[in-house]
């Protein structure tokens, strides 16, 4: 008689009914699991400045996430591994110069966190209310305040423990500057430039470069079926088209040249793997109707590419999957699936 | 005892004014020039001074000539009698702080725009004699200026690391706050900030957003 329920523990609810392991905290802790590989390739390439600079956010945005629901006498739920998501991706999308102490630029990443936790999250009403990423309006936030201090980049250092190293430019920064021909020369000849890209030995934020382990990763979460390939799919294959299309530039007289474009630099440089299969997709700032997340990823691209072509700044990932966000809700209604067996009202 | 009753209520219209019906921060209108202006503390003082002295002139004119303004044409008279305090207050400014006038000259002439100030005449002006028409006016415009002051205290100083225009830090700590995406974040939290003190220590509701 003791496992007998009282009343109202009897809910009679709608089948199917299905049992599942897979809460909210499992599929953030897996992500952040999914984004280790990406991590330690930019610890071994930019040594311990890495490893320091995406602890700091970590610790930042657990922490800050943890008082601010204390302040407001909100359940606390640094367990679920959200905040902890955030800080790690935000460590990764800043560069690794941050770690300085002349000039000084520990504070960045803390104010990073902060922002992206406290006021792009928490403000709105907590995780699964937030309108845009958190780690990309915290990372857009600080490109704005310190624009220097953001874009110093720095080669990727064979000397692991040296705090300093020399800085060069990011491959986009390069193909934005000089063109695609000093690209080349830079790193030797097209195939090493390719291979370099693809294995991650760049300048860079500390977890875009290596695109071999973000691949991995993110075949880790498609297998997982954590995340679809809709936007990813159509964000890397929007961004293919349209530097084919868009981003050759005739060599002497430096106007665009139509079709000849290098569709695979610009798939291989800056933050786009790790925007695409890890930002983009993220559950609450992205459609949730398939139709609508390949508009998204289809906007994403081509925002990226509009920015990394006209635009002011090398790399547009960031502001491209910002800028979509405000329109994931409106996508959502407008592509609406039918309700099943429903009637189409007629029109007058 | 009426007098006395009757001073009570002046503090206390000016104290609505300032705090529990401040223009920016409960009322939430006039957020504009809010975020426009208020990229250092001198302008955003000027901009409180202007807009007191038109708020207070306004008030009373409006308080004076009610009767014989028909209700029909109300809005109209309200904006002819706003129109005309704002241009003195133009053609003052410029004649006698030219460097300031040069820098917000425009925003000056958009007093006249301001939600608060017809607000204010036509819910409180149109219906008061003129001694509590005037301390309405000078708590809302104070209210006003406190909020402009406070809102470009905090831009000016994280955004430029200065005050008044006098260097307090060499660095420019926060660039995003001087920037227009700054002036949102700073009225927002601060508004945030007010109704957390208003609930917290004087038993208020909340803002009440814009309603009025």
């Amino acid at each position: 008689m003791a496992d007998v329920k009282k009343e109202h523990e009897l809910i009679v609810t709608v089948s199917p009914h299905v049992r599942d392991e897979e809460t909210t905290s499992r599929i953030m802790w897996t992500v952040n699991m999914a984004l280790l590989p990406a991590f330690f390739m930019g610890f071994y390439f930019f040594g311990l400045k890495a490893l320091f600079i995406t602890a700091l956010c970590i610790i930042s945005s657990v922490l800050s996430e943890y008082f601010f629901q204390k302040a407001v006498n909100r359940k606390v739920t640094v367990n679920d591994g959200s905040s902890f998501l955030t800080g790690l991706l935000l460590g990764m999308n800043l560069p690794p110069s941050l770690w300085s102490f002349n000039p000084f630029t520990i504070h960045v990443p803390i104010i990073g966190s902060v922002i992206a936790v406290v006021i792009t999250k928490q403000f709105f009403g907590g995780l699964g209310y937030n309108i845009f990423n958190p780690a990309l309006i915290g990372r857009a936030f600080l490109l704005i305040s310190f624009p220097k201090a953001m874009t110093i980049w720095t080669e990727p250092s064979a000397a692991f423990f040296a705090l300093d190293a020399k800085t060069t430019a990011t491959p986009l920064g390069i193909l934005k500057e000089d063109g695609i021909a000093k690209l080349i020369e830079a790193f030797g000849d097209k195939l090493n430039l390719y291979a370099e890209l693809f294995n991650g030995h760049r300048a860079g934020s500390i977890g875009e470069t290596s695109v071999l382990a973000l691949l991995i990763g993110a075949g880790f979460l498609l297998y997982k079926r954590y995340i679809t390939w809709h936007i990813p799919i159509s964000f890397l294959g929007t961004v293919a088209v349209l530097a084919w299309i868009f981003g050759g530039k005739n060599p002497e007289t430096g106007k665009m040249l139509l079709f000849a474009g290098d569709p695979l630099i610009h798939l291989l440089s800056g933050g786009l793997m790790l925007g695409a299969f890890f930002m983009a997709t993220d559950y609450v700032t992205c459609p949730s109707v398939r139709k609508g997340q390949i508009v998204f990823g289809i906007g994403c691209g081509a925002l990226t590419m509009l920015i990394r072509i006209k635009g002011g700044y090398p790399e547009g990932v960031m502001f491209a999957i910002l800028l979509m966000n405000c329109f994931a809700p409106l996508i959502d209604r407008s592509m609406k699936s039918d309700v099943f067996g429903a009637v189409k009202e007629k029109k007058k | 005892m009426s007098n006395s009753e009757n001073k009570i209520s002046y503090i206390s219209l000016i104290k609505n004014g300032i705090f529990s019906e401040n223009p920016i921060f409960r009322v939430a209108l006039s957020l504009c020039p809010a975020v426009a202006v208020t990229s250092g503390v001198k302008n955003g003082f000027m901009m409180g001074i202007a807009v007191l002295f038109v708020q207070i002139m306004v008030n009373i004119t409006v308080s004076v000539v009610r009767k014989f303004i028909h209700p029909k044409v109300r809005i109209p008279s309200y904006m002819f009698i706003i129109a005309t305090w704002v241009t003195v207050t133009d053609l003052s400014m410029a004649a006698f702080v030219r460097d300031i006038y040069a820098q917000m000259g425009l925003y000056i002439k958009l007093i006249v725009a301001f939600a608060i100030i017809l607000s204010r005449a036509e819910l409180f002006a149109s219906k008061q004699k003129i001694t509590p028409s005037f301390f309405d006016g000078l708590g809302n415009g104070i209210g006003f200026l406190f909020a402009l002051v406070i809102i470009g205290f905090f831009r000016e100083l994280l955004g430029k690391g200065s005050l008044w225009g006098y260097p307090i830090v060499d660095t420019k700590p926060l660039l995003i706050m001087i920037l227009p995406t700054g002036g949102f974040f700073a009225v927002g939290i601060l508004m945030g900030l007010f109704n957390w003190i208003d609930m917290k220590f004087f038993g208020g509701g909340g803002a009440s957003g814009g309603g009025h």
